[in-house]
């Protein structure tokens, strides 16, 4: 399956870039999106969104899916 | 009830007087709280001059959309208007606005602090300051207002 990836912030900076596509075989978490992506373990202030709701590092994903990592937000 | 997040300045009195002059039925309300937030021009011990403010378009909408529906359902109030600012901007510029219209104010003062402080929870936005010195610097976290948890009581 294919997911889009989406970074935000300083984790954006971190990443040193604003997206990326990650083709993954069977069935898969979001914690496979991220090993996908880099070889440290995901920081544990990181926020987790799959097609724009939150969620955690055990979703399981469908083709086509979004998946955001972003830091604590700061609005308002 | 209406959310918009704009890149444009924000003249949250201009948007309150617009509201009530073209979508609320004139004379049916008793009040209006608004809370505007502001950009300062310090942060952590640090002389701050500029900021920008980043965002995750569509899940930010999404999310001050549903804050603002749990405050219309929680509370008897009439309409709610948040504006949020992104972009690049400078100390004393409006951030946010937040206003609740009600019969009574009781409603309004609670929904609105409901609204601003689960909008500062849950929408991703991130705030880059920039220092005097010019390094930019990311906010890690927003100060929690002690009323968070009473006010999810009473909407419980």
């Amino acid at each position: 399956m294919d997911i889009d990836v989406k970074f935000f912030a300083s984790l954006r900076e971190h990443m040193g870039r604003t997206s990326d596509k990650v083709t993954l075989e069977g069935e898969a978490t979001v914690a496979d999106v991220w090993g996908q992506l880099s070889s440290e373990p995901m920081p544990s202030n990181i926020l987790v969104a799959v097609n724009k709701e939150y969620t955690d590092l055990s979703q399981v994903l469908k083709n086509g899916d979004e998946v955001a990592f972003f830091p604590p937000v700061t609005g308002g | 009830m209406k959310v918009v997040v704009q890149l444009d300045a924000l003249d949250p009195y201009k948007e309150i007087k617009h509201h009530e002059e073209t979508v609320l039925v004139s004379g049916k309300h008793g009040g209006v709280v608004s809370f505007v937030g502001t950009m300062r021009d310090f942060n952590d011990g640090e002389d701050v001059t500029a900021m920008n403010l980043d965002h995750y378009p569509g899940m930010t909408e999404k999310h001050i959309e549903a804050v603002c529906q749990e405050a219309m359902d929680g509370w008897d109030v009439m309409d709610v208007l948040v504006v949020h600012r992104v972009g690049d901007m400078y100390p004393a510029d409006p951030i946010v606005l937040v206003a609740v219209w009600s019969a009574h104010r009781a409603s309004a003062f609670d929904a609105c602090r409901y609204v601003i402080n689960y909008l500062k929870e849950r929408a991703p936005f991130w705030k880059c300051e920039v220092t005097t010195e010019g390094k930019k610097i990311w906010v890690e976290h927003n100060s929690k207002d002690p009323g968070v948890a009473e006010s999810r009581e009473k909407l419980a």
